[in-house]
């Protein structure tokens, strides 16, 4: 299957995934509110954020042994790097209250003004910072 | 217990979504995220698609008076377009640009054992505890 043909797919999943949640739970599939819940003192409501957690975790091991090409990366990223990226996007959906699948997919798919304007923002940044970064190191 | 199993299924169904679209893979996601060079558009049908299927759902979901399971709906209490969204906005996608990576295929990512999603998702919870601790207004 083409690239496209599959990200159609992997995107129709995440759509199921996320109505699934809000249908039968009433509840946003945010990723990063889901974490953020888990690791907050005094949350009361922790057991089925660890399950969506587990399920991805599970997800990703049943990818690992049929085919771990697909949550391997070929890129050499510089380790001082990625802890930058994970504590800015941490900090960051902490303070924007969402990531990709809670402002992204719910939030736009509900017409959310907010949702929408962090969207363009995140992907817009992503676009400059990935533009930049090629031309000073020339792709990392 | 019905609606823990019920996010177990939705976290599955998420996790192979997200690899199987590609969005696992940060080469991919910095392709996408690179207009300006050698832009792959493809994670774009993943937005799409999972679009598609959420917005058609949530008209399903504005019409029931509570969800299957639970006894309502968690709305998100903020509707205003404030500061700490735009900023925190602009955080993210400098992080995502950087290496490729958001918080969800990035955990899914996990059990390949390898170094970058490990680091990537311990320096996540800790950016995510730094909010938390030092960044959110105190009530």
């Amino acid at each position: 299957m083409s690239p496209f043909t599959l990200a159609i797919l992997g995107g129709v999943l995440i759509g199921l995934a996320s109505a699934l949640l809000l249908l039968f739970n009433g509840r946003i599939a945010g990723v990063s509110g889901i974490v953020g819940g888990l690791i907050r003192a005094g949350q009361s409501d922790k057991a089925w954020r660890f399950a969506f957690v587990l399920g991805l975790l599970i997800a990703g091991s049943a990818v690992r042994i049929l085919k771990p090409e697909l949550i391997e990366t070929d890129r050499v990223i510089n380790p001082v790097l990625i802890s930058v990226a994970g504590l800015l996007v941490g900090y960051g959906t902490a303070m924007g209250s969402g990531c990709t699948s809670g402002h992204g997919i719910c939030g736009i798919g509900r017409f959310s003004v907010r949702s929408l304007i962090a969207t363009i923002v995140f992907i817009g940044v992503g676009m400059l910072t990935t533009t930049v970064l090629r031309a000073i190191w020339g792709g990392l | 217990m019905k609606q823990v199993v019920l996010s177990f299924v939705s976290g599955l169904i998420f996790g192979f979504g997200l690899s199987l679209g590609g969005m696992t893979k940060p080469e991919r996601v910095i392709s996408f995220l690179d207009v300006t060079g050698n832009w792959d558009p493809s994670l774009m049908f993943v937005m799409f698609g999972a679009l598609v299927i959420y917005a058609s759902l949530y008209q399903v979901a504005k019409r029931m008076k509570k969800p299957f399971l639970a006894p309502n709906f968690t709305r998100p209490n903020r509707t205003v377009v404030d500061r700490p969204l735009v900023v925190g906005a602009v955080l993210f996608g400098a992080g995502w640009g950087l290496v490729g990576y958001c918080p969800a295929p990035a955990i899914t990512s996990l059990p390949s054992l390898k170094l970058a999603p490990a680091l990537f998702v311990t320096s996540l919870l800790l950016g995510m505890w730094l909010f938390q601790r030092f960044g959110a207004a105190k009530p």
